[in-house]
């Protein structure tokens, strides 16, 4: 569990790591403790996933990937599962995930991230994607990103 | 667009996690990169004032703290974009906004500290804007690698 100087940590590093030779020693005087037990403490949250990992969270338009595409499925719901494993374990996807329809207007279930230099190689990626869920997609469709309008991440107050 | 060089592509590449954590975490990873400290510093700080980089530092997984951290959708009417736009930015938990072509053209990711933040936030958004708010939390998670090689 995570405890009140844990929660500090995340506030001083939401932002970002100081980038100055000894960061951690700048957020140890921050939240009042020494730099070894901030690293100690930033440690288990990786431990434990609460830090998923530590380093640069690049803005993939800036790095080439101009074309991302959401694709979303309606996918059987007795082999969902088993094939939304599959669809992740593709070396393009992302991010994948099962989701609630929202019917009538969204029978979508399976939601898989494609990010590509353009929008061709996303939708090749897509098709691919298409042929591994074979007939257990009843529909999809593919929403391209146009615009970033905000990427901060977590905030807490 | 900022021009990369092949030291920023490598930065960009391998620092996307396993930052060290020591004394001097910077200096560590710019020898593993055949880089000086300094040099290392100054790249990010001008990689980040570029937009190249969005963050530098921790990523956090916030359902692993006791929050939640949810994607949602609206369909926003073209006349009415900028207000809306400005009144969902507007709000702390709205994590990550992306236009996208389609009715809902809206999606944006809501971070809070509790499960309930969710729904608070989604009733200050429909407050807010007049509109309704989709939310499509995840019921499962296939994977997640958000580890792009820098291409340009």
């Amino acid at each position: 569990m995570m405890d009140e100087l844990d929660r500090a940590l995340v506030r001083a590093t939401q932002a970002g790591l100081p980038l100055v030779p000894g960061p951690y020693e700048v957020l140890g005087r921050e939240v009042g403790i020494p730099a070894g037990e901030v690293i100690a403490r930033l440690q288990r949250m990786l431990e434990t996933g609460v830090i998923r990992r530590i380093g640069a969270v690049p803005n993939h338009y800036a790095i080439g990937y101009t074309a991302n595409g959401m694709s979303v499925w309606d996918v059987d719901e007795a082999r969902i599962d088993q094939l939304g494993e599959q669809v992740g374990g593709l070396d393009f996807v992302t991010h994948c995930y099962r989701r609630p329809r929202r019917l009538p207007g969204w029978p979508y279930n399976l939601f898989a991230m494609v990010h590509g230099s353009s929008r061709e190689e996303v939708l090749a990626k897509v098709e691919a994607i298409r042929a591994l869920l074979g007939d257990a997609c009843r529909g999809s469709d593919v929403l391209f990103s146009t615009r970033i309008l905000k990427k901060t991440g977590l905030r807490l107050g | 667009m900022p021009e990369l060089d092949d030291i920023d592509r490598r930065i960009i590449d391998r620092l996307q996690g396993g930052f060290p954590l020591c004394e001097r975490p910077y200096a560590a990873a710019a020898e593993s990169l055949g880089l000086e400290e300094g040099e290392l510093i100054a790249r990010l700080q001008s990689l980040l004032e570029n937009k190249v980089l969005t963050r530098f530092g921790p990523m956090f997984q916030v359902e692993r703290m006791g929050g939640a951290f949810v994607l949602a959708a609206m369909a926003v009417p073209e006349a009415d974009w900028e207000r809306v736009l400005a009144a969902v930015n507007a709000l702390p938990a709205v994590a990550h906004n992306y236009r996208r072509e389609h009715d809902f053209n809206m999606w944006f990711v809501l971070a809070t500290e509790t499960p309930a933040g969710i729904d608070a936030a989604v009733a200050a958004i429909e407050a807010a804007t007049g509109l309704p708010v989709y939310a499509f939390p995840k019921e499962r998670e296939y994977f997640v690698e958000m580890k792009l090689e820098a291409r340009q």
